[in-house]
């Protein structure tokens, strides 16, 4: 059965039925009559075909030796040779390791930390002061990347920076944030959260104006406290769209706050700084090495594909809700 | 006690449900008062979180620098100065990546919104033929992609390195946008308006662009500020696709001063240490006052844009 459907797709004039023929024209038919449609959708597919498929086709290099002369289809086969160097070469392991670190800290630390905040704003009494922090909380997810860590460098400096003057004031010694392998990984995701806590709140709150108030009103008469309102109702309330961002996040666990660890590299923290992306960034866009970084930006998209579909089936077989 | 089961309330009488209702709250009160307090508690500390570091950019952006610098600024400016902001204004980079920040902001929005629009909307048509494949290519772009090196060389070959066009066009559409378009149409076009209006020998073109798009204004208003705000703040496609100084967006100038620490703005060409000394305060005050100019638009018009971003995630969620 499952063969018989793409030869049908294929070569749909091969079949001789009858029956078929009709509903060809007839398809034919439909679709000339919403030619408009395609129309107005053309720009966005031509987008993807140039934007996203096309290098997407232009992955092959990562099998090949490319070279701008022969171009993606002509350069000359060189089978999995790119991909062995970058597993044996020293970078391997901690560039993948630092990527692991951060992806999975930023997941365990940065995820749970917006449902929380919307949970606590979503059971405020005055309007106001709802509305207010809501808008505070949210503001810095409009400040840019490069501000963020612009205000790392200057907040963090061991000069002259707030953070500093506090320790010294303390009595401690100043630190050199920026500089040291060991506070990338606890900055990189303090500041996450403080950038897209907030806005990540706004969904789940969303979610949560959408929860019947007529449950909270029964569970008061049954005598429920609010924490346990939150427990049993809010949370379960929730759950579904807990769960599509959950499984999104995984989805995109290890291409989050690339151009971050780009900007708040320096050549003192590179250590823990340099992720997968960053090295392909270095080794392909600086060092025009472009199958070999094509080939670690591969192995990064496929390790991700696969932790998202590992993490869809998991969704699915707790009968949670999933993306497909 | 089981709390998720529909409302019981219906079954008792008035009387039942009042006297249930007094006593257990009476008892619970505290508890939710504790649990008020807690969470405002949390809630307010967040808030000093996130608005204090901005704070204390903004009133070391006037202070002295050597007050800053010898940590004596904490909750309010000392020896106000507008030195900083007078560099800024004087630095022709920084009116340069203004001036191509705006350009790319307007041209790339306008590409993009109309592409989302356009395309969202054929999508959400449950009368197209071809949907669910044509949606299907789209989603697939969402979990797999070739990175960037093969982007990098697709935009080569196609000669638009260091142009306007390597600016806006490689990020042009982002899928989940256009899902949150189509599920807005899907969602507020009703099929009978459609029908209605083709009665009248309406066609597509004509329905889309006189009965959808007046009735999608907070749509087109959620897309343009997503994308305002985001090429407003983007640098990653600048810095691979452009290498002429002269085309940087405000971002890409702001990395390489405050971040790159490139201060030659600020004229430190050799000299005794006392005045390099001096100068390295300049540079750390001007870039506070860097940080301030560049947020500031967006902040100003914050409290305006957050009733379409709020709405905008309610259509996401109901997605």
């Amino acid at each position: 059965m499952s063969r018989t459907i793409p030869a049908r797709r294929g070569r749909p004039s091969a079949a001789p039925m009858p029956q078929r023929k009709v509903s060809l024209s007839l398809r034919l038919k439909r679709i000339s009559r919403a030619w408009q449609l395609y129309v107005l959708l053309a720009p966005a597919l031509i987008y993807i075909a140039v934007f996203k498929y096309w290098p997407m086709y232009g992955v092959q290099i990562a099998f090949k030796n490319y070279n701008p002369v022969d171009g993606f289809t002509d350069s000359p086969w060189v089978g999995l040779q790119h991909f062995i160097r970058f597993v044996n070469s020293y970078q391997f392991g901690q560039v993948v390791g630092n990527t692991l670190w951060i992806a999975v800290l930023g997941l365990l630390v940065a995820f749970p930390i917006p449902i929380i905040l919307a949970l606590l704003v979503n059971q405020l009494q005055s309007e106001r002061f709802k509305k207010f922090t809501q808008t505070v909380l949210y503001s810095p997810a409009f400040i840019s990347t490069v501000v963020v860590v612009g205000i790392m460098f200057v907040v963090l400096s061991p000069r002259s920076g707030l953070v500093n003057n506090a320790i010294q004031l303390a009595g401690g010694e100043p630190i050199f944030f920026m500089g040291s392998a060991e506070w990338f990984r606890p900055i990189y995701v303090i500041s996450d959260v403080w950038q897209n806590a907030g806005f990540s709140m706004i969904v789940y709150l969303a979610a949560l104006a959408g929860i019947d108030p007529a449950l909270h009103d029964a569970a008061k008469v049954d005598g429920a406290s609010k924490f346990q309102r939150i427990r049993h109702i809010d949370l379960p309330g929730i759950m579904p769209v807990v769960t599509v961002l959950f499984i999104l996040a995984i989805g995109n666990l290890l291409n989050v706050g690339f151009e971050k660890a780009l900007l708040m590299q320096t050549p003192l923290n590179l250590s823990t700084s340099e992720i997968i992306q960053t090295y392909v960034y270095h080794a392909g866009l600086q060092q025009a090495q472009f199958s070999y970084s094509a080939a670690i930006g591969l192995f990064n998209s496929l390790l991700n594909l696969a932790l998202l579909l590992f993490f869809n089936t998991v969704a699915r077989r707790a009968n949670q809700a999933t993306l497909w | 006690m089981s709390l998720k089961t529909s409302p019981r309330t219906t079954e008792y009488s008035h009387r039942t449900v009042k006297s249930r209702r007094t006593k257990p709250t009476l008892r619970d009160r505290y508890g939710d008062r504790v649990f008020n307090i807690a969470a405002t508690v949390v809630l307010l500390l967040s808030i000093l979180a996130v608005v204090y570091p901005l704070y204390f950019i903004v009133i070391a952006s006037v202070s002295d620098p050597n007050a800053v610098y010898e940590g004596k600024v904490w909750l309010f400016p000392s020896g106000v100065t507008v030195e900083g902001y007078q560099r800024i204004f004087a630095d022709s980079r920084i009116w340069n990546g203004l001036g191509n920040t705006l350009v790319y902001t307007v041209l790339g929005t306008a590409i993009s919104v109309t592409t989302i629009l356009c395309g969202a909307y054929a999508l959400s048509r449950k009368d197209m033929p071809g949907r669910k494949v044509l949606m299907l290519l789209f989603v697939i772009t969402m979990f797999f992609d070739g990175g960037i090196i093969t982007k990098y060389l697709v935009v080569r070959d196609l000669g638009m390195l260091n142009t306007v066009w390597a600016v806006v066009l490689p990020s042009a559409v982002g899928v989940w946008n256009l899902i949150i378009a189509r599920s807005f149409f899907e969602h507020t076009i009703p099929n009978e308006l459609r029908e209605a209006a083709q009665m009248d020998g309406a066609n597509d073109f004509k329905f889309f662009f006189k009965m959808v798009l007046p009735l999608s204004k907070p749509l087109i208003m959620l897309m343009i500020m997503v994308h305002v705000v985001a090429q407003w703040n983007s640098f990653f496609d600048a810095l691979i696709f452009l290498n002429d100084d002269s085309k940087y967006p405000l971002q890409l100038v702001l990395r390489n001063i405050l971040i790159q620490s490139d201060v030659s703005s600020t004229g430190t060409t050799g000299g005794d240490i006392q005045s390099y000394a001096a100068a390295q305060r300049i540079a750390e005050l001007t870039k506070y006052a860097m940080i301030v100019v560049s947020s500031l638009p967006l902040m100003i018009a914050l409290p305006f844009m957050q009733k379409h971003f709020t709405k905008g995630a309610m259509i996401g969620a109901v997605k």
